[in-house]
């Protein structure tokens, strides 16, 4: 009985002397000549986001299960790895990076779901995601609605734009015109014949890429073959070209079709050293699938090769697959999808906030002079300034840069003359 | 189209269109037979086909692998222990999969349709666990790549050549099997009639299981052969199964005979098409006729007559 009332009396103490030990973080808020590097949480975050003192948290929205897990899992591991890197060189404003993975499972809706749950749950202060043009498509209102802030990484049609969203791969006349124009110029080519899988990239991607061989190379598109996704026949079509006889076979055929299409092909008797091929949609994730002896030879136009030779990624390709292991190969769009972390930090600290308007509003100019794939530049339209370049498949599956542009090439989303 | 062509190179292209057609013929052959089997025979909806066909796939890659470590000098004959295996393994995963699940859902078939899309589905997901998200390449000896030069301009593809040779193999295989042997006059017998075929003396269960096992098993050597032609991912089966269903459907699908020419006019048709307008489009017109006629006749091209 008279133990009772004691209980009573220290039981609150010692959980607010709990509390406090756990609260050590919260303590922290008032301003403190150590943190001084950390700025106060309430002056970096006025909009409610998961920022603490110690911690921000951020999501990363991709397929890990699901047909597209094949692609995105590259872009995991390299947003993971950009995270990481990211803490252990002190975090953004003097805060770790916390993250939320979730699971797109390779279904739209459910990337608009998930979108939803990690800005209105979670409040998480940026988003690293999608893949497919369909699920960002999915997810854009969602990110507009409740401003959020998306960092996007793959290759895409353009025809976009949005404060929410940072492109982070190329948009369509960035990565095709370059390269359309080198192998013009290098193999003398006048005839091409394109094939691609039958949705919208493929689609909007030859429609440029057409209109730039017919008014400005002047020269001829002998063909223009969509196979619906997932084909994997590609006999009649490789007759077609064996017919037409074109200087270059122009192809964005993506997924499985990828692999059929490129074996058929071999097993068909065109020999890639001899007939020029140029292809936007194989990177060396996809080369894994085909196998390095079907594709050498082949020519591939991007921004990004596992093998370029520059300190930043010298240091990068070591790193990755340190973390990932040895045999993890490293396309385009992974490195893409690194960049979004590193870039979100700079444009974080340039605006000295984690607030959406404000990141939106510093991400134009923002640069990152780390990038693997040399130096990129946000742009007014938030795409990236970036060198677009043009390899040579090898047997290994890597690719031997042939190419690459002079100078950034600008992002144009709504190519005037090309729509 | 053609004026601009000489003789001579449209005679070749006839010929290797010819060839294109007979690929895709015996590429359609080889992945129905499986599911002419088992759904044919036995009624069961088989959506986890292509999955079956991928173990096959990745059994092959596995045994490449192991061939090029420990093996190489016999690198150039893997192909074939590799089928038997991928035959064994499907097979083995066949009657796994028959004896816990499918063996309780033989009086309400409809049921089996969902049972095994969900089974798909956990497959996919296990070699996604084990083999890795990305596509495996699977290597091929020297000798099955490239083509044959039969003339300057004539080239017929080795695989293709090769994957005719295997259908034809496994056809007549199935059909000694299936009309010639003791044990397929038990399946036909337990087709048409169940309870009589137990009442003389037949053990049905043991038929169910062995048929469902030999219909997985082709489909893993299926699966298997279309390393040569296709990709080997978690969710690559996923691009046969519709292709698959659509053969055996018809063709009337209790008749071996209907899926081959089944498969036959619809890989013609398709090829044809092909070479005429845009794959997309080929699809399409290839799919309405399909319907065209089923809606004619629904019971497939070819139809058992039993009394029911």
């Amino acid at each position: 009985m008279s133990d009772e009332p004691n209980k009573g009396l220290l039981s609150p103490l010692r959980r607010k002397l709990l509390m406090g030990m756990a609260a050590v973080p919260a303590i922290t808020m008032l301003p403190r000549a150590s943190f001084a590097q950390a700025p106060a949480t309430s002056a970096v975050n006025t909009t409610g986001l998961a920022v603490t003192d110690t911690e921000v948290t951020v999501g990363i929205l991709h397929s890990a299960t699901g047909t597209m897990a094949i692609s995105e899992t590259g872009s995991i591991e390299a947003e993971k790895l950009a995270i990481e890197q990211i803490n252990a060189a002190g975090g953004v404003l003097g805060r770790k990076i916390k993250f939320i993975q979730e699971d797109g499972a390779s279904d739209w809706p459910t990337f608009a779901e998930k979108a939803k749950k990690l800005l209105v749950n979670d409040k998480v202060a940026a988003i690293m995601g999608c893949w497919t043009s369909a699920s960002r498509k999915a997810v854009l209102p969602v990110m507009e609605q409740y401003n959020g802030m998306l960092y996007y990484p793959t290759f895409y049609e353009g025809l976009e734009q949005s404060k929410n969203v940072i492109y982070t791969g190329q948009e369509a006349t960035q990565q095709i015109l370059a390269g359309l124009n080198w192998i013009a110029k290098e193999k003398g080519a006048k005839s091409f014949f394109f094939i691609g899988s039958d949705y919208i990239w493929p689609r909007t991607s030859n429609k440029i890429a057409r209109k730039h061989v017919e008014n400005v190379l002047k020269g001829k598109v002998v063909g223009e073959e969509y196979y619906p996704l997932g084909n994997t026949q590609f006999n009649s079509v490789i007759n077609k070209i064996k017919l037409t006889k074109p200087d270059v076979i122009f192809t964005d055929v993506v997924g499985g079709s990828n692999v059929a299409f490129y074996k058929q092909l071999k097993a068909a008797g065109i020999d890639l050293s001899k007939q020029a091929l140029l292809t936007i949609s194989v990177t060396e994730d996809e080369i894994d699938g085909i196998g390095g002896e079907n594709i050498a030879g082949a020519y591939a136009c991007m921004k990004y090769f596992q093998s370029l030779d520059n300190p930043n990624n010298k240091a990068f390709v070591p790193a990755f697959k340190k973390a990932w292991g040895e045999k993890t190969v490293i396309g385009d769009v992974t490195q893409a999808a690194y960049l979004g972390p590193w870039l979100w930090k700079l444009t974080v600290e340039k605006a000295g906030s984690f607030d959406v308007d404000k990141i939106a509003a510093a991400s134009p100019g923002v640069e990152f002079k780390g990038a693997p794939e040399g130096y990129v530049r946000i742009h007014e339209n938030h795409h990236l300034w970036s060198k677009t370049r043009v390899g040579r498949a090898k047997l290994d599956g890597q690719f031997e840069l042939i190419y690459e542009t002079a100078d950034l090439v600008e992002p144009d989303p709504f190519p005037k003359g090309y729509q | 189209m053609f004026g601009d062509y000489s003789l001579g190179d449209l005679g070749s292209i006839f010929v290797m269109q010819g060839f294109a057609g007979l690929i895709l013929f015996s590429v359609y052959v080889l992945m129905a037979l499986g599911l002419a089997i088992i759904f044919g025979q036995m009624g069961v909806i088989n959506m986890a086909h292509g999955e079956f066909m991928i173990l096959g796939a990745y059994v092959t890659w596995m045994t490449s692998n192991v061939f090029q470590s420990y093996l190489p000098g016999l690198f150039s004959g893997y192909f074939f222990l590799a089928m038997i295996l991928a035959f064994v393994a499907s097979g083995a995963l066949g009657m796994l999969v028959e004896w816990v699940l499918i063996r309780h859902l033989y009086k309400r078939p409809l049921d089996t349709l969902l049972a095994t899309w969900g089974l798909s589905l956990m497959l996919q997901q296990a070699y996604r666990s084990v083999f890795g998200a990305r596509e495996v390449g699977v290597e091929l000896p020297q000798w099955m790549l490239g083509s044959l030069h039969v003339t300057d301009s004539i080239e017929v593809p080795i695989n293709g050549v090769f994957v005719m040779c295997l259908t034809v193999l496994i056809t007549l295989s199935v059909a000694y099997v299936m009309y010639m042997s003791r044990w397929g006059r038990q399946v036909r017998a337990v087709v048409q009639n169940r309870i009589m075929a137990g009442a003389v003396g037949i053990n049905t269960e043991k038929v169910d299981r062995y048929t469902f096992g030999l219909g997985c098993g082709i489909a893993g050597i299926a699966g298997s052969a279309f390393t040569m032609i296709g990709s080997t991912g978690p969710t690559s089966g996923q691009l046969y199964i519709v292709d698959t269903f659509l053969v055996v459907v018809f063709g009337g699908a209790a008749s071996l005979l209907g899926t081959i020419a089944s498969a036959f006019s619809i890989s013609q048709t398709q090829s044809t098409l092909e070479f005429f307008m845009s794959g997309s489009m080929a699809k399409v017109l290839t799919l309405l006729a399909v319907v065209g006629i089923l809606m004619l006749r629904p019971q497939g091209l070819f139809a058992l007559k039993v009394r029911k």
